[in-house]
């Protein structure tokens, strides 16, 4: 049985607040061949399970779970008649973009786009990855999958528990299992400061009186069956765990909380050219990957902290999308070599991590104004940004308070460059 | 009554009671945990090793040689991955040379094949990404690598289609000998009348040994922690990589599994608890630093787990294997620690033929050396996958992500004989939860699968030993669900 080849004017991979935001914006572009795959039963993505408020202020300008959210761009998607699959996952993809996916009730599919649009979101980081010893019993969870647990399946995952990390689902969770007659010992984090957003840990902990452990970290896991406690220490300033400075606490579950990763398995078979910053693909202005008319938007291109933001730039990607896929191109007709090869660097200077867009060209420059997002390698207070072109300083701006936990825009815009304009390189550093 | 009492459901013990379902004998095999595999089998190098680096004379040596070359056949008939991907032993300094020759040496008494010793210059072009301070290397074209999990879940599938009887959570309590011969052997399933025992109990078969023969045996835990590498890496090296050996042990050596991912470790520390599986920061750093010296760009980021195993070492480090002298009808297989996953087949003859010496049964006609082939998805062709969703639409939700595992292997793996009973018993089965995220995604539909499969509830589903439950209480205020 050989599977027939279907085509497809945009295919977004991924039914979450970036894929149905990215199909939406696509199909009011005027592109009516557009297909949602999702993997899981319902559309929503990780949405689905963040219960609690805190959504959509920027765009609905009120305070939505993330369900509410989620079901406003559900019923969206539905109206404007967008063609959507769930429970289907998308196997492989190439850069010809040609996608093969497989489903109970589609079976095995081939279909060949004219454009795509990457939205599988992020997973978080495990105990594996970051290294914690101990024993591997019951009881150590990353913080989704209890938050899973809790609010889509009805079940708790521990009674007195300990946090490791203290990005926003941690947060969130330290707070959710408060409520639901858990006690949370502690949240503990390796940096000496939050890497979660500040509005979170004053709702989540300081309000619960959950004490926040910074420049600490598990240095043991005990428990045979289940976890029994756990010992954290101090750390230097080298992040090294400090003899002497072990605290136990005794604890049946530990939920980590320590970084999110975004998801591009399917980016990297496909041969797209990836930034060790971000993790995610390269984009240039039009959120286009390294292979032309793949495009890529919300956690899988880089992380994000609001999922208003998500939305906002996974509709930037739909549109480029249509504008890509109804050019009349024949799929396959652009030259690879010429396209990223020819764009200006965008590079992360002194305290920046992750600019995206990495790639830009000339034009978006000259037309502008061009957003640009990036996170500050540690927290600054009073500090100054500088965009360099070429490494000549063409613009300052003064910013109050910088911390990592919270995404910074930076606009840039054509009159930044009247006395010089950037040939190869447009860098963004922090004068502290 | 039995003819043979297996105790034990590792590598050795699986591998006998498969040995004997060849015979027309009344065979079971007993084990204290909820699986199969859940011991000294479960973590440890996953080699087989080419045999020389075990002392020539010795049972290691013999069992080592002979296990080595019976591998091809019986992943063969079981369908487990197996590769003969061939060894290195590093040499780093000219002074070694002779520890390099002296294991060549070693190695030709103990009759192992093929091996050559090679300059640096040839070692760097058959693997580019060793540290360019090699000097020489022992080449073994005859080291393999297997995943010792799906290998002993094949085992046990294979011996229990073949009639052995499985009892799992029977933990041997104590063992009295049968007036007339055989033994009654008391567990935690019951008792077990049995002409003859086979102690297959790894870091327990002292304990058990101890219970019926006057000649003590003492097992030392000796632990050892590995780290396991993103198959990201999959293709930085095709060998496994030792380093010249130290009085404890093989060393710390990198190898690819045949999953994909990279090994490296173990680290050896005798320890005092048979339960102490935990890491340690000084343990996990000195496999960072030692495997450095093989690998100096090693992808210290890119790491997936680090878990700890426990050898069941005997001071006299060699294997005991054999009728105890002074308990008829009780046989022992102890002290098997490295190379004992590469001897197992080789353990498995040598006892089956003296139980069949003792018990003279005939020869079974039916027996079936081969396992039914495992459906594995990510392993199908495009064509396969289509045709397999057809027959089962199972096989077109995907469940794990890393590993492409899809619900009908997970139902599958609960099934089979010998089935998986916990979220580590699917894991091994079809390495879900194995993979970068490590069952961050699919650990709650696994959960979930095992609850419907086994028709338990999911705050009695656990993750591994039978008091590792995973969810602690129904949240407030819920309402269940009518099915």
């Amino acid at each position: 049985m050989t599977a027939l080849t279907t085509t497809c004017d945009v295919l977004v991979i991924g039914g979450g607040p970036a894929g149905m935001a990215a199909a939406l914006a696509a199909r009011e572009s005027g592109c009516q061949d557009v297909l949602i795959l999702e993997r899981e039963a319902e559309l929503g993505g990780i949405l689905r399970q963040c219960i609690h408020t805190g959504f959509g202020l920027h765009i609905f300008e009120e305070e939505l779970t993330g369900p509410e959210y989620a079901a406003r761009y559900v019923e969206r998607v539905k109206a404007a008649g967008i063609a959507y699959q769930c429970d289907a996952m998308v196997i492989s993809l190439s850069a010809e973009r040609v996608v093969t996916c497989v489903s109970p009730s589609h079976g095995l599919q081939r279909i060949k786009a004219r454009a795509v649009v990457l939205a599988m979101g992020c997973r978080e980081r495990t105990r594996g990855a970051i290294g914690i010893p101990g024993t591997r019993c019951a009881g150590i969870f990353s913080a989704g999958t209890a938050q899973r647990f809790v609010n889509l399946e009805g079940y708790m995952p521990g009674t007195r528990v300990v946090i490791v990390g203290s990005g926003d689902i941690g947060l969130i969770m330290a707070r959710r299992m408060t409520f639901s007659g858990a006690k949370v010992e502690a949240v503990v984090e390796l940096m000496p400061y939050s890497s979660g957003l500040t509005r979170n840990v004053v709702q989540c902990l300081q309000d619960f009186d959950i004490p926040l452990l910074l420049s600490y970290t598990v240095t043991s896991i005990r428990g045979k069956d289940r976890v029994e406690g756990v010992i954290v220490n101090k750390v230097d300033e080298n992040l090294r765990p400090i003899p002497g400075t072990e605290r136990a606490f005794t604890c049946d579950t530990l939920l980590l909380s320590v970084g999110l990763i975004p998801e591009n398995e399917l980016s990297r078979a496909a041969g797209l050219e990836l930034d060790p910053m971000t993790t995610g693909p390269i984009v240039d202005e039009s959120l286009q990957c390294s292979a032309p008319g793949i495009f890529a938007c919300g956690n899988v291109l880089h992380v994000h902290d609001l999922v208003d933001h998500v939305s906002l730039e996974a509709e930037h990607a739909g549109r480029h999308a249509a504008a890509y896929a109804m050019a009349k191109r024949d799929v396959g007709d652009v030259n690879a070599a010429t396209h990223h090869s020819s764009r200006i660097v965008v590079r992360d200077g002194q305290g920046i991590r992750g600019l995206v867009p990495q790639r830009v060209s000339a034009e978006a420059l000259r037309q502008g104004p061009l957003r640009l997002t990036f996170r500050p390698d540690r927290v600054y207070r009073d500090a100054t940004l500088l965009v360099e072109a070429d490494g000549v300083v063409v613009n300052r701006r003064k910013k109050r308070i910088m911390i990592p936990g919270e995404m910074v825009e930076l606009t840039v815009k054509p009159e930044f460059f009247v006395e010089k304009f950037p040939e190869r390189e447009l860098s963004v550093r922090v004068d502290a | 009554m039995l003819d043979v009492l297996v105790i034990g459901g590792g590598v050795i013990g699986c591998s006998v009671a498969r040995e004997l379902s060849r015979w027309q004998l009344r065979v079971a095999l007993c084990e204290r945990g909820t699986d199969v595999c859940v011991g000294t089998t479960k973590a440890n190098s996953a080699i087989v090793h080419a045999g020389h680096s075990a002392k020539p004379g010795s049972l290691m040596a013999k069992h080592n040689v002979r296990g080595n070359a019976l591998y091809d056949q019986l992943c063969a008939d079981l369908d487990v991955p197996f590769r003969r991907n061939g060894s290195l032993t590093l040499c780093f300094a000219e002074a070694d040379r002779p520890k390099l020759d002296a294991l060549y040496m070693d190695g030709i008494t103990n009759g192992v094949p093929g091996m050559r010793i090679i300059e640096r210059d040839e070692v760097l072009r058959m693997e580019p990404n060793i540290n360019p301070e090699v000097v020489a290397a022992l080449h073994t074209p005859t080291g393999g690598i297997v995943c010792p999990y799906e290998l002993t879940v094949a085992l046990a599938e294979n011996a229990a289609m073949n009639g052995v009887e499985f009892h799992l959570e029977a933990a041997v309590e104590g063992l009295t000998s049968i007036a007339g011969g055989g033994w009654l052997v008391h567990t935690g399933k019951g008792d077990f009348r049995t002409r003859t025992v086979v102690n297959d109990a790894g870091l327990y078969a002292d304990v058990i040994n101890n219970m019926v023969s006057s000649k003590q045996l003492r097992i030392t835990p000796r632990r050892g922690e590995y780290w396991l590498i993103d198959k990201a890496y999959d293709s930085a090296f095709t060998a496994t990589l030792f380093q010249l050996p130290s009085a404890m042990g093989k060393g710390i050596l990198v190898t690819p599994t045949v999953d994909g991912t990279v090994l490296l470790g173990p680290t050896a520390e005798d320890i005092d608890d048979k339960e102490d599986l935990g890491t340690t920061l000084s343990g996990l750093d000195q496999v960072l630093k030692v495997a450095s010296l093989t690998w100096p760009s090693l992808p210290r980021r890119s790491m997936i787990a680090n878990f700890a195993g426990l050898r069941a070492h005997l001071s006299s480090h060699d294997f005991v294997i054999g009728e105890a002298p002074d308990a008829p009808g009780f046989f022992n297989a102890a002290g098997i620690e490295s190379p004992g996953l590469t001897a197992a087949p080789s353990i498995a003859e040598e006892l089956c033929r003296r139980l069949v010496a003792a018990l003279q049964p005939s020869a079974r006609s039916d027996f079936q050396p081969k396992r039914p082939p495992v459906q594995r998805f990510r392993e199908m062709t495009d064509a396969e996958r289509a045709a397999a969703i057809a027959r089962d639409p199972a096989f077109g939700r995907i469940v794990c992500r890393c590993e492409m595992v899809t619900e009908a292997e997970v139902r599958d793996a609960i099934r089979r004989p010998v089935g998986a009973r916990t979220v580590d018993g699917v894991k091994r089965r079809t390495r879900a939860g194995m993979g970068r995220c490590q069952g961050g995604f699919c650990m709650p539909r696994v959960l979930a699968l095992l609850s419907e499969e086994l028709g338990i509830s999911p705050l009695a589903v656990t993750k591994d030993s039978s008091a590792s439950t995973i969810l602690t209480s129904r949240l407030d205020g819920v309402k269940e669900q009518s099915k």
